[in-house]
């Protein structure tokens, strides 16, 4: 068998973040490697780098033994790698078929017409991923699977020697996905290599030859899927390392009327169902944590409360309905929002990104509380001068956490706030949460995919899983209750 | 059907000279010029995907080489042509730069050709008579006619070209580069040159309606070809009409030119009164006229 794609000392910077560190696989002729690791651990970034999206600052990508690291993108892809997007922007004024006889047409200026030929061939490929009936409808009146069967068949048309796959199920419904997996088997058969790059190994378990996880822009373990979910530094990864709770001394006064109560709440994107029928309830003073794997819905839960998607059902804060009042309104009520993504402002100083944050207050409790903060995170004081988007992935999150902690929130909703941090920055803020907790009244709502950090502090957890929440209870029973099926 | 209702309405408007003023025609046939800036500029925004602030950097420079080869005494249609070949040299000189560029650079970097040109032809107005303009000698037709259909001519060539090249395989090429230039990367296409190529055509159409407009004119101005009012002029015919739709454009000059026209006698107040109604078409209906129309038949 043949090394199609063969990937080595892939390194590639952002800043001071070092996004792919010394990566290296290699796939053969009609197999399927599994690329995995939590948001942030740098496979998107891998698969861009082999596509040539993004520069990569070292390292060497072989296709069938021929240098293309430096190539640019429509150059590889002619070369013969295809990628199937998870998201796509179809050509809305057109129908199917020219969408994927888009894909078939050679990059000349001087084809105007395409032959007679291409149109046969786009049909024969729109049947073979399950279009057939719907070849001459527009994009927008297709379900969410047809789009991703249609993304699929651009990716055939152009018939790669090397297909990478992202997030290959994400928002598909159990029936869709076995198609699915036929359809990416029908690769392996044809001899291509194919990497399909995932958050967890549990959805590519069963399609794949082998496994590749990565933490950190580095490669963790690889083996076969097996052997690759017993690995303990994956099984630390996914889920921390022991896990442990701390029943609080006096558990928090739980009254009649809860301080946020979500009921039925149902959030679609585009056709993809991104939560169903989710309910919950925090209580005043309490620590809630939401788990549930990357891309269960856990943000879209989030930005829900947050006003920031539109969604049906109730979210109810101190007794009133949510409904229509803006972010703005929203987060000046007490519900601080504290983003997986940061959203610091890159370009200002990190006393700047803090003063933003208490914006709202008086000088004198803006003062006070800004102090109190750098005592918190003594680490800030010192890059007080500093330009965010400089410091370290750890103090990036401390500093949204504290600048989220500036708006003197009632409610702390913090998404995932270990995205991408080495195991000694999160005992660091795991220690600044702890001591909210214990010396304030604050609430705080926790996502997290990582189950060690979310759940020593929790009151209450919740388990999000495709959409829905599949548990609920007290920190101390999710071991026994929920724990085997997490990951 | 379409086709048939198209060749009327065509052979109606081929038949104005024998029943309408000159005044009328003389009209019409900036209209009918303003459509082919506009067609041009659409072919770039509705289907490359750039905002060219600058469509009359391109003008400019058809209507200023024409004019000024025209003063040296080479023949009228050899200026309409070097016209077009100046516009497509200083466009790609331009694009090839600013396509390289990211996110608003290139319709900044469009803006800013535009007052260079416009330094340039005040600097060395010896040349180019400056703010006053540049006088032309020769026209194309003295017969009012003969000029409207010229235009009108012009208009149908350009109209055919750019809706047949916007929907060929080539076309359909540069709409992906415009939606999503990285799938369209990833697809195996070279995005920039496909953006160049169309840059090159939308130049080539409006070097060349340049140049007859001058020669129409009879004078080369900074005001009527050059200035920034005339290139916005242009970007709201186009949104008007309705973007990506090439023909839209057309019904958005002649709207703005007509309209403009017809509430003269208003004075200052026809131009509050005709951009007050652009902008109530561009804020409630976003696909412009002929997209409305269009949208409103894809749903049915």
């Amino acid at each position: 068998m043949r090394t199609l794609l063969e990937v080595a000392g892939l390194t590639k910077r952002f800043g001071g973040l070092v996004a792919v560190k010394d990566l290296g696989f290699a796939i053969r002729e009609g197999e399927i490697l599994g690329l995995i690791g939590p948001n942030g651990s740098g496979k998107s970034t891998a698969m861009k780098l082999i596509m040539g999206i993004e520069r990569a600052n070292a390292g060497s990508v072989r296709l069938a033994g021929e240098e293309i690291v430096s190539w640019p993108t429509h150059r590889i892809a002619r070369a013969g790698i295809g990628l199937v997007f998870q998201h796509s922007r179809p050509l809305h004024r057109q129908t199917v078929r020219e969408n994927i006889k888009l894909a078939l047409l050679p990059d000349s200026l001087l084809r105007l017409v395409a032959d007679r030929a291409v149109d046969e061939h786009a049909r024969l490929i729109g049947e073979r991923v399950g279009l057939g009936a719907v070849l001459d409808r527009h994009p927008a009146t297709l379900p969410f699977a047809d789009l991703r069967r249609m993304e699929l068949a651009k990716a055939i048309a152009r018939d790669p020697k090397v297909v990478l796959v992202d997030e290959p199920f994400a928002g598909l419904t159990l029936g869709e996905v076995e198609n699915f997996s036929a359809l990416i088997r029908s690769f392996r058969e044809e001899g291509k290599a194919v990497l399909l790059v995932d958050h967890n190994v549990k959805s590519v378990a069963a399609l794949v030859d082998r496994v590749l996880a990565m933490y950190l822009g580095e490669r963790i373990a690889e083996g076969p899927a097996e052997v690759v979910m017993r690995d303990p530094t994956v099984r630390r990864v996914y889920l921390g390392g022991a896990i442990g709770t701390h029943a609080r001394d006096i558990a928090p006064e739980k009254t009649g009327v809860p301080l946020l109560h979500v009921s039925d709440l149902s959030v679609l994107y585009g056709k993809a169902q991104a939560l169903e029928q989710v309910s919950l309830e925090v209580h005043a003073g309490e620590f809630v944590s939401v788990v549930g794997l990357n891309g269960a819905g856990k943000t879209t839960l989030f930005n829900a409360i947050s006003g920031l998607v539109p969604y049906s059902g109730r979210i109810i804060w101190e007794g009133t309905s949510l409904a229509g009042r803006t972010p703005g309104a929203i987060a000046r009520d007490g519900i601080v929002q504290c983003p997986e993504t940061r959203e610091l402002f890159g370009d200002m100083s990190v006393a700047e990104n803090l003063d933003l944050g208490g914006q709202h207050q008086k000088p004198a409790q803006r003062a006070e509380r800004l102090a109190w903060l750098l005592d918190l995170f003594p680490i800030l004081q010192s890059r007080r001068a500093q330009m965010a988007r400089t410091l370290s992935g750890g103090e990036q999150q401390m500093l949204a956490i504290a600048r989220a902690l500036m708006m003197n929130p009632r409610l702390l909703i913090l998404d995932e706030p270990t995205l991408g941090l080495a195991p000694v920055i999160l005992e660091q803020i795991s220690r600044a949460l702890e001591v909210l907790r214990q010396t304030t009244p604050i609430t705080v709502l926790l996502g997290e995919q990582n189950v060690t950090f979310a759940l020593p502090h929790a009151d209450r957890v919740y388990v999000l899983e495709h959409a829905r929440i599949i548990w609920q209870g007290p920190a101390s029973r999710f071991a026994e209750e929920a724990g085997a099926g997490y990951l | 059907m379409r086709i048939l209702s198209a060749l009327v309405v065509l052979l109606a408007l081929a038949t104005l000279p024998f029943w309408v003023s000159g005044y009328i025609l003389g009209v019409l046939t900036i209209a009918y010029l303003f459509g082919v800036f506009a067609m041009s500029w659409d072919l770039l925004f509705g289907f490359a995907g750039e905002v060219n602030f600058g469509p009359t950097f391109l003008i400019g420079l058809g209507a200023y080489s024409a004019g000024l080869l025209d003063n040296h005494g080479v023949p009228v249609w050899l200026c309409v042509i070097a016209g077009a070949v100046a516009a497509v040299f200083g466009g790609l000189i331009l694009a090839v730069p600013a396509l390289r560029l990211r996110g608003p650079y290139f319709g900044l970097i469009t803006l800013v050709a535009v007052l260079v040109l416009q330094q340039v032809i005040v600097i060395f107005a010896g040349v180019t008579g400056g703010e006053i303009g540049l006088t032309i000698n020769d026209v194309l037709s003295l017969d009012p006619g003969h000029n409207y259909w010229l235009a009108l001519g012009f208009l149908l060539i350009s109209g055919i070209v750019l809706t047949l090249f916007s929907r060929s395989a080539a076309g359909l090429i540069l709409q992906a580069s415009g939606q999503d230039p990285i799938e369209a990367q990833v697809l195996g296409f070279n995005v920039v040159k496909h953006k160049l190529a169309a840059f090159a055509i939308s130049a080539l159409f409006s070097g060349l309606a340049g140049a007859m407009l001058v020669f129409y004119l009879g004078t080369a101005s900074v005001d009527t070809v050059v200035d920034i009012s005339v290139g916005v002029q242009i970007i709201i015919a186009a949104v008007l009409g309705g973007r990506r739709t090439i023909f839209g454009a057309v019904i958005g000059a002649l709207f703005l030119i007509i309209a403009g026209e017809i509430l003269r006698p208003l004075g200052q107040l026809s131009t509050f009164v005709v951009s007050a109604v652009a902008l109530g078409v561009i804020l409630f209906f976003p696909d412009g006229l002929v997209g409305y129309l269009l949208r409103r038949r894809e749903r049915a």
